[in-house]
């Protein structure tokens, strides 16, 4: 083999193996950010199709906005949230157009997402029908009924 | 009116609502891409190899290429199978080494075969008999992966195991040395063709031991005795079973003439206490133990004493004692920075270059650059190791990751310092890369357990079971109507 194509392999072999070693690291460090599960909403990184709310915020109280109840502030603590008529619901209505188990508030990651219990009238967030659990962004209004009710910081 | 729906929609929607990702990547396809990179570089150093030996392609060559490939594929369906979430780097970084290793072993074949020839020796290839013993060794981490489908399983059986390691260490000493003795050491057992160096498997079996001792009696290592110099000392009654480990180190020495199997064993032993309980201070038990078994190890056996003579001077008797020392310190300071080149060096005129000492060879021909590159990737197969302990829940599986990495890299040392000239010389072998069936078998079992323990450590847990408090435990906040 001639001298050149030695020095040339000698060279390249010795590239090779330390391009394993930085593939290697490569491995390592996106590991670093995927390894756990629990470490998929990385600071930054959002997820497509959902409108994110204010950075690092989470919510903190609920606030009723309208109705007989408004003004009432219930402090969240990651415990759901039951809306209804009936007298073990968190939120207890007195309003003719709730049902006894109305809707749900609950916490999922750090995120808090409505459900509707199969009530008569619906709930709505915003303007929108809740058929599915809908994530809640802090200060969408949520209709039950005649009471409206928001996430607060 | 209408709880179930609620309820039901709750359950069955939660992973979509949620938005983490449900299931976690298998990273499978990282490990595949790994695995070929490293098949691709093993290639071309034989054929580097070849051409430089005898200016042509050597048609075995294709055997060693393709049979190369054909058992990382393998090894990676295997892994694929039975340990599917496992880490995806310690397969290449064991595989990467072990490829390299058969890729000097071709390449020092001919001229050990020729200078044999001329001393009128036989000479076996060890390069296809190291490829033969990778294949089995394969097989040995697919039927270890398989049989052990849970690595806390192992804790039942640790005493078991514990005896059983011991009785592997301890046995080459008690026998005849007719069948046990090879190059001044009692270590093997030599059965026709066959050695084993069951001290190999000993020191696997034995962290197992140790890893399942600890957590059981994780209590009595932490109760705190005096305190001396800042240091909280345990309990004299306490120290027990290191004590004992230290005894048996000093027979294994004393029984074996051999340093580098009793250092492997008091020096894991230690380490793991040392993760089981977090307290320094028995580290610097182990280490007076270890100064005091030393001192009195150099002064009763010869052999230690003419190990230590060529680590202080290897050069005082450079013709006999210190000729293995000296032409090994010559082969690296040959290779330089760069290296030779493959093909390129003389690493034959180390004395058994082929096993002991092929990390000389491998500093000759790929030099300090090429060296560094392998002992990053050794750091890097400990470091996923590690890693994986720290992911994983249990503790024996803590513990036993821990011990594990750690014998890699304390072996690692002890052997690359042997070589340079860092710590007197022992007669262990580089893991993966020294000729030899028993040691490549041993490392290949460390790593099956490693990727056991990675793969459980990465796999989603089946049931998770959701904290959502019960509607009649939910928080009821009192609600007063404004006035």
């Amino acid at each position: 083999m001639p001298e050149l194509v030695l020095q040339l392999t000698r060279a390249g072999f010795l590239a090779l193996l330390w391009l394993f070693v930085l593939a290697a690291l490569r491995v390592v460090r996106s590991d670093l950010y995927a390894a756990s599960g629990l470490r998929a909403a990385v600071p930054g990184v959002f997820r497509k199709g959902t409108k994110q709310p204010a950075k690092g915020k989470t919510a903190r109280q609920l606030v009723v906005t309208q109705g007989a109840l408004a003004g009432t502030r219930i402090s969240l603590d990651g415990r759901p949230i039951l809306v209804g008529r009936a007298d073990d619901s968190t939120l207890v209505l007195d309003d003719d157009f709730a049902s006894t188990r109305h809707a749900r508030l609950s916490l999922r990651g750090s995120d808090w997402y409505v459900e509707d219990l199969g009530s008569t009238n619906g709930t709505y967030l915003d303007r929108a029908k809740v058929t599915a659990p809908l994530r809640v962004p802090l200060g969408a209004p949520i209709r039950i009924g005649k009471t409206v009710i928001e996430l607060r910081t | 009116m209408s709880l179930p729906p609620g309820v039901l929609g709750a359950a069955t929607t939660h992973m979509n609502v949620s938005g983490q990702p449900s299931a976690t990547p298998t990273r499978r396809g990282t490990e595949l891409a790994m695995l070929g990179f490293v098949a691709g570089l093993v290639a071309l150093a034989l054929v580097v190899i070849s051409e430089n030996q005898t200016q042509s392609l050597n048609p075995n060559l294709l055997l060693y290429v393709g049979g190369y490939a054909v058992l990382c594929a393998g090894a990676h369906f295997a892994v694929r199978k039975f340990a599917p979430y496992a880490d995806p780097l310690i397969l290449p970084c064991a595989a990467l080494l072990n490829g390299l290793s058969i890729a000097m072993l071709y390449r020092l074949d001919p001229v050990l075969a020729l200078r044999a020839f001329n001393n009128g020796d036989s000479y076996s290839n060890a390069a296809p008999k190291q490829l033969i013993w990778t294949a089995v060794s394969l097989v040995v981490m697919t039927l270890t992966l398989w049989l052990v489908k849970d690595h806390r399983t192992l804790a039942r059986y640790g005493y078991t195991f514990g005896l059983a390691g011991l009785f592997l260490l301890v046995l080459p000493g008690v026998l005849p040395c007719s069948i046990s003795c090879a190059g001044g050491a009692k270590l093997w057992i030599i059965l026709g063709p066959v050695s084993i160096q069951p001290g190999e498997f000993a020191k696997v079996l034995i962290i197992v031991f140790v890893a399942a001792f600890l957590v059981s009696k994780r209590d009595l290592f932490t109760i705190a005795g005096r305190k001396v110099l800042g240091l909280e000392l345990p309990r004299l009654r306490d120290t027990g079973p290191l004590l004992i480990a230290w005894a048996v180190a000093i027979v294994v020495l004393m029984i074996e003439k051999e340093l580098g199997a009793s250092l492997m064993f008091f020096g894991t032993v230690l380490v793991m206490v040392y993760l089981a309980t977090e307290r320094s201070a028995w580290i610097w038990i182990g280490v007076v133990l270890f100064i005091g078994g030393a001192t009195v190890a150099y002064k009763l056996f010869t052999h230690v004493q003419t190990r230590v003579t060529n680590w202080v001077d290897p050069f005082a008797d450079a013709q006999n004692d210190g000729f293995q020392m000296v032409q090994s310190l010559f082969s690296l300071g040959s290779g330089g920075v760069a290296g030779s080149g493959w093909g390129a060096g003389h690493p034959e005129l180390v004395p058994v270059i082929q096993s002991d000492f092929i990390v000389a060879a491998f500093g000759e021909e790929l030099g300090f650059i090429g060296l560094a590159a392998m002992l990053l990737v050794y750091m890097l197969l400990a470091m996923r190791g590690l890693r994986s302990g720290l992911a994983v829940r249990d503790t024996f599986g803590k513990l036993l990751a821990g011990g594990l990495a750690f014998l890699l890299l304390w072996q690692v040392f002890v052997v690359v310092g042997g070589i340079s000239k860092l710590i007197p010389q022992t007669g262990l072998t580089a893991p993966f890369l020294s000729a030899g069936g028993s040691s490549l078998i041993a490392s290949y079992i460390m790593v099956a357990l490693l990727l056991r323990i990675s793969d459980a450590a990465r796999r989603p847990q089946a049931t998770r079971p959701k904290p959502q408090a019960p509607i009649a435990e939910a928080n009821t906040v009192l609600v007063e109507r404004p006035s």
